[in-house]
């Protein structure tokens, strides 16, 4: 992501030793039972939908929240049956993120979706490709979603298929890049104080 | 008409003519648009216009006073917070969420720091009285935002005299924040793990003072437009929205209340302890702008009922921490508030200058490094004055936040726009506008 001053890659050593490698992992796959209300909403899931295992990559209950990645070209059908059979009525927007380091699954958006039917919570997680960051627009399911999806557009550059007008909203219109990608630089310029330079945010010692 | 008007110059384009008006004589812009048969004017109300409440941008068709499209133009105010987030440490985190909805600050540092806490998985372990603090600060905030969204909502439908009281009962809060924090707003006060430092000397009586100020002071907005029937026919039946609208464009906060939906976070999916207080959910069922303003109004009561137990609970916490006990995560020194704002802690600065080596070595590692904070995500949704504050946080495990993404609550009701304006009247959308009470710092990031 960045480049210490040091020179040091991925480690979390800040001696210039550089040589420790810290091993980093998200949560991975949850079995049941998942506690909480978490069980119900995957039963009547299941139910309702009964594609759930090709269409449900896997299941994480981390922190007390439950995520269902879903495959893309599911995620309408999905979306539907949420909405419609389960009543998760709000989607509070998208989010993207960016893991450059997992191959063939560098953009995520992360779908936080509530129902105040059965005042709960889950969360909808999509991955894909860098080359080929297109993800079905859920704009016909939840309309507020227009214009996150737009941002997530505009900051990472995932194509929403199906958006009724995907443009970018927060950044000028000719503007070139997505800014929150990984691979988009801060930018900023060193900073003189007192004699001494400052460098910018980017270029500053990296512990990460 | 061929003489030139510096006041509307005009031009032809490809979509028609164009005319740039600054101001001055209307009358020569009515009658050349008058003289050119078109029944649809396209007009682009704003970024930089009194009545859009910031860096708004609308583009309205009307067809005569009617709109019969609204489309709205934002990001005149991004400032890249999410990504800069992630060049900075944890802590530092706080100083650039509570600059993104300028006028509920403590609400943004509260969510981003109860996310970071969830993951952390310290949730637990923060001490009370740093939350009945959080409670009662956000309580406060939350009247200081209400204030704004009152006096502007007025003044741009043309009453004034709102305005000054709304600002003179501001100004009773900002006060309080300022002897508290040191700063009147984008205070970074909420840190993970608790707040930066505890109350002042004094700070209880100033407190029940405004309390009390400002509980006789609201009766003046109330007395003013309630029942007044400009501000009546102004806001009666104007921007409609209902429960279906609301929920398909995920819209929350007054808004979704006057809809007759009791729908507050603080009470169905209570954080920092607010199922301890006594408090009531305020609701309307008109649906409309004079809704959603008699619901601003009465959580103003609601917020103030709160902070008089949170002062309560407070003095009976009296010397209880206000940071969590884990020197990991905790900043060493309680900084101390001074005549001219937050200023260095003395007895820290002789400790670790000069008696103990390892506290400086601590200190010096925990300010610049940061700590670390495990792998994950989380999502923490708060009841911000506007509505659902979503602050979803991802850690790779470092000592810079991986991803932070708000979900403002502006920026999603901001949509509902075009749903509550398009075939009203064109001096209707100022109020539809104002009721949304959309804060552009926090819709453009």
């Amino acid at each position: 992501m960045t480049d210490g001053m040091f020179g040091t890659k991925g480690s979390g050593d800040t001696s210039g030793y550089g040589g420790l490698v810290p091993q980093v992992t998200m949560a991975g796959s949850s079995q049941r039972p998942f506690g909480s209300y978490f069980d119900d909403v995957t039963d009547d899931l299941e139910r309702a939908y009964p594609e759930f295992s090709d269409a449900i990559e896997r299941v994480v209950v981390d922190r007390g929240e439950l995520t269902l990645h879903v495959k893309r070209e599911r995620l309408v059908e999905v979306a539907f049956t949420l909405r419609d059979t389960l009543k998760f009525e709000m989607c509070m927007g998208v989010s993207g993120v960016h893991y450059p380091d997992q191959t063939g699954r560098e953009l995520h958006a992360v779908y936080p979706l509530l129902s105040m039917s059965r005042n709960q919570r889950i969360r909808l997680e999509v991955s894909v490709p860098d080359g080929d960051a297109h993800i079905p627009s859920v704009v016909e399911v939840w309309g507020g979603n227009n214009w996150h999806e737009r941002e997530t557009f505009d900051m990472f550059g995932i194509v929403f298929d199906g958006h009724p007008g995907l443009t970018r909203i927060l950044m000028p219109d000719d503007w070139n890049g997505h800014p929150q990608r990984k691979d988009y630089a801060l930018g900023g310029i060193s900073v003189e104080y007192k004699g001494a330079t400052m460098p910018p945010p980017s270029d500053r010692r990296s512990y990460t | 008409m061929t003489t030139f008007d510096p006041y509307a110059p005009s031009r032809d384009t490809t979509e028609g003519k164009v005319f740039s008006v600054t101001g001055g004589d209307w009358d020569s812009l009515v009658q050349e648009i008058g003289a050119t048969k078109e029944e649809r004017v396209v007009v682009n109300m704003g970024p930089q216009h009194p009545s859009t409440h910031g860096v708004l941008r609308l583009v309205l068709e009307l067809e005569g006073e009617t709109i019969t499209e609204v489309r709205c133009g934002i990001g005149y105010l991004h400032t890249g917070i999410e990504k800069n987030i992630e060049f900075r440490n944890w802590t530092q985190g706080t100083t650039f969420v509570t600059r993104m909805d300028y006028l509920a600050p403590l609400h943004n540092e509260t969510a981003y720091c109860l996310a970071v806490e969830k993951l952390l998985g310290i949730t637990n372990d923060v001490p009370e009285r740093a939350t009945v603090i959080r409670v009662m600060m956000m309580e406060l905030n939350r009247i200081s935002s209400h204030m704004v969204a009152l006096g502007t909502g007025a003044l741009e439908l043309g009453a004034m005299g709102p305005m000054f009281f709304a600002f003179r009962d501001r100004e009773t809060v900002l006060e309080i924040f300022e002897m508290i924090t040191g700063l009147r707003m984008n205070m970074a006060y909420v840190r993970p793990g608790g707040v930066s430092q505890d109350l002042p000397a004094g700070a209880y009586t100033k407190i029940r003072e405004g309390v009390k100020l400002m509980r006789k002071n609201f009766k003046d907005n109330a007395t003013l437009l309630i029942g007044n029937s400009i501000w009546m026919k102004r806001t009666q039946g104007i921007g409609y929205l209902d429960l279906a609208g609301c929920t398909t464009l995920g819209i929350t906060g007054p808004v979704l209340r006057a809809t007759g939906m009791p729908w507050d976070l603080r009470k169905v999916q209570p954080y920092c302890g607010y199922e301890n207080y006594n408090f009531d959910v305020v609701t309307a069922d008109t649906c409309d702008v004079y809704g959603r303003f008699l619901i601003r109004m009465n959580e103003l009561e609601q917020s103030l009922r709160i902070v008089e137990q949170c002062v309560d609970k407070l003095e009976k916490l009296e010397g209880a921490p206000v940071m969590v006990a884990d020197k990991k995560i905790a900043w060493p020194a309680q900084l101390a508030l001074g005549g001219d704002g937050l200023g260095n802690s003395l007895d820290h600065i002789r400790e670790i200058m000069g008696t103990s080596m390892e506290s400086l070595i601590h200190h010096f590692k925990l300010v610049t490094e940061g700590f670390r904070v495990p792998a994950g995500q989380a999502y923490v949704a708060i009841e911000s004055p506007r509505g659902e504050l979503g602050a979803s946080v991802v850690s790779d495990g470092g000592t810079r936040p991986y991803r932070v993404h708000f979900r403002e609550p502006s920026f999603n009701n901001l949509q509902s726009v075009p749903a509550m304006s398009e075939g009203g009247m064109v001096a209707d959308i100022v109020g539809a506008v104002a009721s949304i009470d959309p804060v552009m710092g926090g819709v453009d990031r």
